[in-house]
């Protein structure tokens, strides 16, 4: 009487039908959704490798800018790159010592009260903050006083790097264990006694890594240094304090929009240039990273 | 009785209060100089809102509500800024339609579909749009991109002809160099920030509501409607109103690609301008009132950013707390 039917085969996975084809064709439009992103940034970096190889070397990355309807072949971009190093470098020197402090001051001193909590807002609605009002911030408060100079877009870049720097070393310091910070407590070291010698030292890797990721940016960044440093300049200008100066930025900004093929080439080569530094420099964050990390999310 | 004292045998003969002793100098300096770096960020913003606006003043002074009108015209000395509001608004608008679905797709793919070892990778791909600086965005676009989207947007133009609605938005007059473009170009630049935000508010769904929906027999694309999205849409909302930041502040490689050109039209193929463009392209030959206005531009920019940005980061931190406390 018991009627014994064969189990049915069913796939638990997936359902047939309408309910499988809008699962399959939602899984082809999030590896689309991918696809769509890697074709502009192979087109970039592919127009940038092919057209700016083939100008740069060590005589294009030293020698003077000449004018633009100068031909490809005389001339090159000395006085950005160093601009660029300059700058860039001096503003890391500013902005870095004052971001951990900032984030020191958030995580270690402030906690959670509510002025630790504002900085903290307040640094992250920062990074949000346009590049080129930090442009006009330098010119309003400085330079409209003492003059384009180096200086001028460093303090700009500084700007620029000083909440990310904040952001990322907090996240750092978050995770070094409390017990670390107990463990000195305990052995009767004072609160900036603990932080500078176990606290910042057990994070320092993720602190340097977030730090040349905010260089990274920071060096690529044209709109604040167009009113800091004006540009335009064909020689070197040592002085980093005073006069005004020139970057990769600029250069390649102001060539970008010249009806000349040899000027346009110096603009990709510069563009290569760029591209490599903000390569080298996340390179050197990755293996900042792997080397030096020891609390990691 | 009262020769009796109460002895502390932490306290050393001959000190009363040895355990609430001064922090020493040291100590207590570190702990101002923290605070003040600290503050630097609270002081740096105060002071970008005051100066800037002092250096526009004569802006507002002399245009009143004029600057929201459409008459720019340097030359007769009139200054309203509403066409590069326009600009700024239609092309972030453009960015954040392309980037918005691609990011959060990606950002899906990367929670709900690839294993851990290939996300690591498409991250650091992702992220590379970031690293490309924006001037290199805008040397591409303008001699690559727009060339040959040039192109593409003839062909489009003479297909829709003076078709209604299409017309009107695609038609001609078709330049390389124009909302469109620099829309697509923002598109780029805003889709790293919009993915890893929506991947980071994606990952905090708890696992047992994937899981709740999986057991109820759901295929993928219906767990991610009825237990990802419920959960991260305020979130999500939160990164696409900080991708609209980005794309509003974006400076070089608009003005590069937009055209260059101050007007109000429905045409997305048509030539425009934004108002960080304006201030970039034009600030160095202005002076006077002229001047003040594109600091003004950059005031109302500060402004709508810090705006846009309190919102999003309010709601994303208001959204992540009430996640973590559910």
């Amino acid at each position: 009487m018991a009627v014994t039917t064969e189990p049915r085969q069913v796939d638990l996975r997936e359902p047939a039908g309408w309910r499988r084809t809008k699962n399959r064709a939602s899984t082809v439009l999030m590896v689309l959704s991918f696809v769509v992103v890697i074709i502009p940034l192979g087109f970039v970096l592919f127009t940038v490798i092919a057209k700016g190889a083939s100008v740069i070397g060590w005589s294009f990355l030293t020698s003077g800018i000449p004018p633009s309807t100068t031909p490809l072949g005389t001339g090159g971009i000395g006085p950005a790159v160093l601009g660029t190093i300059e700058i860039t470098a001096l503003a890391t020197v500013m902005a870095a010592p004052l971001g951990v402090l900032g984030a020191v001051y958030i995580n270690e001193y402030g906690g959670k009260g509510p002025l630790a909590q504002v900085v903290r807002f307040m640094a992250d609605v920062m990074t949000g903050v346009p590049s080129i009002i930090m442009g006009l911030f330098i010119l309003s408060i400085w330079v409209l006083h003492f003059g384009f100079s180096g200086l001028a877009g460093a303090f700009a870049l500084g700007c620029l790097m000083l909440p990310v720097v904040i952001r990322s070393t907090e996240e750092m310091l978050k995770l070094v264990p409390d017990a670390l910070r107990e463990g000195s407590y305990a052995l009767g070291a004072t609160k900036a006694r603990v932080t500078v010698t176990v606290v910042l030292p057990a994070a320092i890797g993720g602190i340097v890594s977030g730090a040349l990721l905010a260089v990274a940016r920071a060096a690529g960044e044209t709109a604040p240094l167009l009113f800091t440093i004006l540009g335009g300049l064909s020689v070197v200008n040592t002085n980093v304090f005073h006069g005004a100066d020139t970057a990769l930025p600029l250069l390649i900004f102001t060539n970008a929009s010249s009806p000349y093929v040899g000027a346009q080439s110096r603009g990709w080569g510069a563009a290569l240039t760029l591209i490599a530094i903000a390569f080298i420099l996340m390179i050197a964050a990755r293996l900042v990273t792997a080397r030096f990390a020891r609390y990691s999310q | 009785m009262s020769t009796i004292s109460r002895v502390d045998p932490a306290v050393p003969a001959g000190s009363t209060r040895a355990l609430e002793h001064r922090r020493p100098l040291g100590d207590r300096s570190f702990a101002i100089i923290a605070l003040a770096s600290g503050l630097l960020v609270l002081v740096i913003l105060v002071l970008i809102a005051i100066t800037t606006s002092q250096q526009a003043s004569s802006w507002f002074s002399a245009e009143g509500f004029n600057i929201f009108t459409r008459d720019w015209d340097p030359a007769n000395n009139k200054f309203g800024a509403l066409s590069f509001i326009y600009g700024t608004a239609i092309t972030a608008v453009i960015a954040l339609a392309m980037a918005v679905p691609v990011s959060v797709g990606i950002a899906l793919l990367l929670t709900e579909v690839v294993p851990y070892r290939w996300s690591r990778p498409i991250v650091y791909v992702v992220d590379l749009l970031a690293v490309v600086p924006s001037v290199v965005w805008g040397l591409w676009g303008i001699l690559v991109f727009a060339p040959w989207l040039q192109k593409i947007y003839t062909d489009i133009a003479s297909g829709v002809g003076s078709a209604p609605v299409l017309g009107p938005l695609f038609g001609q007059p078709v330049s390389g160099a124009s909302f469109f473009t620099a829309g697509i170009i923002l598109a780029f630049m805003i889709t790293p920030i919009v993915t890893s935000l929506s991947r980071e508010v994606i990952a905090t769904v708890p696992a047992i509501d994937r899981e709740g929906a999986y057991a109820l027999g759901a295929t993928r694309w219906e767990m991610i409607r009825g237990a990802v999205w419920p959960h991260s849409q305020g979130g999500i909302a939160g990164a696409v109103l900080l991708g609209l930041g980005r794309a509003m502040g974006e400076t070089i490689a608009v003005a590069l690609v937009i055209g260059s050109s101050p007007v109000i039209t429905s045409h997305l193929f048509a030539p425009g301008y934004s108002m960080p463009a304006v201030i970039a392209n034009e600030f160095g030959e202005s002076t006077g009132v002229f001047k003040a206005g594109l600091m003004g531009m950059g005031v109302l920019l500060f402004a709508l950013t810090i705006i846009i940005n309190v919102l999003a980061r309010g709601v994303v931190e208001r959204n992540a707390r009430r996640k973590r406390g559910a």
